[in-house]
């Protein structure tokens, strides 16, 4: 297929997990009624393959990367890691939530120590820490608390958390939606050099399309919920990539139609 | 350009120059008028007879023409003494204010006794019972300093556990919570007088009841801080590899924590009120037994001594908790100062 093209296009380690998302459907039940999230949803996810996710607010996406997550189980359907289900939740798997709740009584440094202190690792990998915490420019907040952060600083530092853990599948639930322009297109090629470098299957889900063609390899379109796939849109574009490239623009032209936005283009 | 310069420097030189006549009522006046309290304080002990006979009206005056002399001090040198001439500075329309209520005290009791005397003792009169009966009243201090510490302690560590157990696991919540309902909101000096007889000790008894006065908000508040932990911390955290253990210990009691204190406070004001009646009631020691004692010999002056130090003792402990939260919860924003 094209997906397979793109991702040969590229060469990176493949330290990252296949991810097989198998006939899932979920539902929750709010006041007696069931609401029906996800309806059937098939995807296939190579190892080392970058996917954006894209759909209407509310149509189940960060259900969906609670499910990869581990923290539920979908009523129907199954998931699974390199061929193993996954039953809950991993550390090999990182989620990078809408919101960054960091722990408010832990400063910046605690808090990206926080998996490997969970996992009992912390003693041994202390540079591990201080590394991620460079990377991520935030190496003069160290220990600094959460309510001396801005938003966009409190978001990197929850993206620097889930990196020490060095994950196999890293999920980002709109990481990137609370920073401004700037700071956004910095990050946003700081994630695609890390995902170069370091080869872990990336799933992303964002409000911006621009920003899916930009970064991923493979976008998903989803509907409206409950959330079916819609169009899966591979991405053959080597990287850097260019905001203004034509064949970007065509392939965002088509997205905007799939999402029924035509009119706003 | 230059003249700018020139009245800057002037401008902060300003403090450090010699007293001049409009700094009198500024900065310095206020440290001087509590200085002249004191004197006249000082002076009317010393000079002004009493109308009853008080031993201690001499020694007194002396402290308080010393307390005058080291405010007078402290005002003029404010500047070279640091953060306690700050301190000093800061608190001096306190000085005015206590000066001039213990002079108004000296002369409506000793001078004029327009207030009622046995009841309202004179200044020192209380000063005597701290000199003369130091070794008693420092002997109460210390056997409700036991009391109350140990039951505190008692009472805060199981109802920290309690708490985190209820709030965790709802199999124990099911069990504790109806027991909790129906003894928690009784007030522990209902207890009292089962408490004194199926305990070995009026002494152990007293403890228990402490511990059940201060156990009760503490389990509460701890139960209602894990409970309202966020769920995102733990999906957070168990994303992250961590264990029910990590969970626990690491996510929801440090969540919980300024729920745990204000419960503290709760439990250390509602033991305060139970250690004092079970001192006054079981146990033959203790400030509260003091103050019993000195009203049955109708020792007034002794009983305002002791309510003193055991105001100085109350509040000192709640200093201590406020001290304590600051320094765990450095990172809340907007606490409360004490
Ligand atoms: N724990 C829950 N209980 C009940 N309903 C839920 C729960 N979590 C999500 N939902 C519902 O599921 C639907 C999908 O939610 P989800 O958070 O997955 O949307 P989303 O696609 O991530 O939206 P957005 O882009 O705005 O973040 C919503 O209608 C929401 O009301
Ligand atoms: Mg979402």
């Amino acid at each position: 297929m094209v997906v397979q093209s793109a991702a040969e296009a590229i060469t990176y380690p493949a330290v990252g997990a296949e991810l097989d998302i198998e006939g899932v459907s979920h539902a929750f039940d709010i006041d007696g009624a069931t609401l029906p999230v996800l309806d059937n949803v098939n995807l296939s996810i190579a190892p080392g393959e970058f996917v954006a996710l894209l759909g209407p607010s509310g149509c189940g996406k960060s259900t969906l990367l609670r499910l990869v997550a581990g923290l539920e189980k979908p009523r129907t359907g199954a998931l699974r890691e390199d061929e193993v289900r996954i039953t809950g939740p991993h550390p090999s798997r990182v989620v990078v939530f809408q919101d960054p709740t960091l722990f408010p009584w832990r400063t910046v440094w605690d808090n990206v120590a926080l998996g490997l202190e969970a996992q009992g690792i912390l003693k041994a990998q202390r540079h591990r820490v201080d590394a991620v915490i460079d990377l991520v420019g935030l190496s003069s907040f160290r220990n600094a608390y959460p309510h001396q952060l801005s938003g966009g600083m409190a978001q990197r530092v929850a993206l620097a958390r889930a990196l020490v853990n060095d994950p196999k599948i890293l999920v980002l639930d709109e990481p990137l939606g609370k920073l401004d322009s700037l700071t956004r297109i910095a990050m946003q090629s700081e994630l695609v050099a890390l995902w170069q470098r370091k080869g872990f299957t990336t799933l992303l889900v964002t409000h911006d399309v621009e920003e899916a063609l930009v970064l991923a390899n493979r976008v998903i379109v989803l509907s409206d919920r409950p959330a079916r796939i819609k169009a899966d849109i591979a991405v053959a574009r080597p990287y850097p990539r260019h905001r203004g490239d034509p064949y970007l623009a065509e392939l965002r032209k088509q997205i905007l139609g799939l999402l029924g936005l035509e009119a706003t283009w | 350009m230059s003249t700018y310069s020139v009245s800057d420097t002037a401008a902060a030189a300003a403090p450090r120059t010699a007293v001049t006549f409009s700094n009198l009522s500024g900065s310095y006046g206020v440290g001087l008028a509590a200085s002249l309290v004191w004197l006249a304080f000082g002076l009317s002990c010393l000079y002004w007879p009493d109308v009853g006979d008080w031993s201690r009206t001499g020694s007194l005056g002396i402290g308080a023409i010393v307390i005058a002399a080291f405010i007078l001090f402290g005002t003029f040198s404010a500047d070279y003494l640091g953060g306690a001439g700050q301190a000093l500075r800061k608190r001096a329309p306190w000085l005015v204010a206590f000066g001039a209520f213990v002079t108004l005290w000296e002369v409506a009791t000793a001078k004029f006794a327009w207030l009622p005397l046995p009841f309202f003792p004179p200044p020192q009169a209380i000063l005597e019972v701290y000199t003369d009966d130091l070794p008693k009243l420092l002997d109460s201090v210390f056997a409700s300093i036991k009391l109350q510490l140990g039951g505190y302690i008692i009472g805060a560590t199981v109802g920290f556990i309690t708490g985190v157990s209820i709030g965790w696991s709802q199999k124990i919540g099911y069990w504790v919570h109806p027991v909790l309902r129906f003894i928690g909101p009784l007030p522990a000096t209902a207890w009292l007088p089962i408490a004194f007889f199926t305990f070995p000790s009026s002494w152990s008894a007293s403890t228990f009841l402490i511990a059940l006065a201060t156990g009760f908000p503490v389990t509460v508040l701890t139960w209602s801080g894990v409970a309202s932990v966020s769920s995102a911390y733990y999906d957070v955290a168990r994303t992250l590899g961590a264990r029910p253990s990590f969970l626990v210990l690491k996510v929801a009691i440090p969540a919980a924590l300024p729920h745990v204190f204000v419960g503290l406070f709760m439990g250390l004001g509602s033991s305060f009120a139970v250690l004092v009646v079970a001192e006054m009631i079981g146990v033959k020691a203790g400030l509260g037994w003091y103050l019993q004692w000195a009203q049955g010999w109708a020792a007034y002056a002794n009983m305002y001594a002791a309510l003193i130090v055991m105001s100085l003792l109350c509040s000192g402990a709640i200093t201590l908790l406020f001290r304590t939260r600051d320094r765990l919860l450095v990172w809340q924003k907007g606490v409360v100062k004490w």
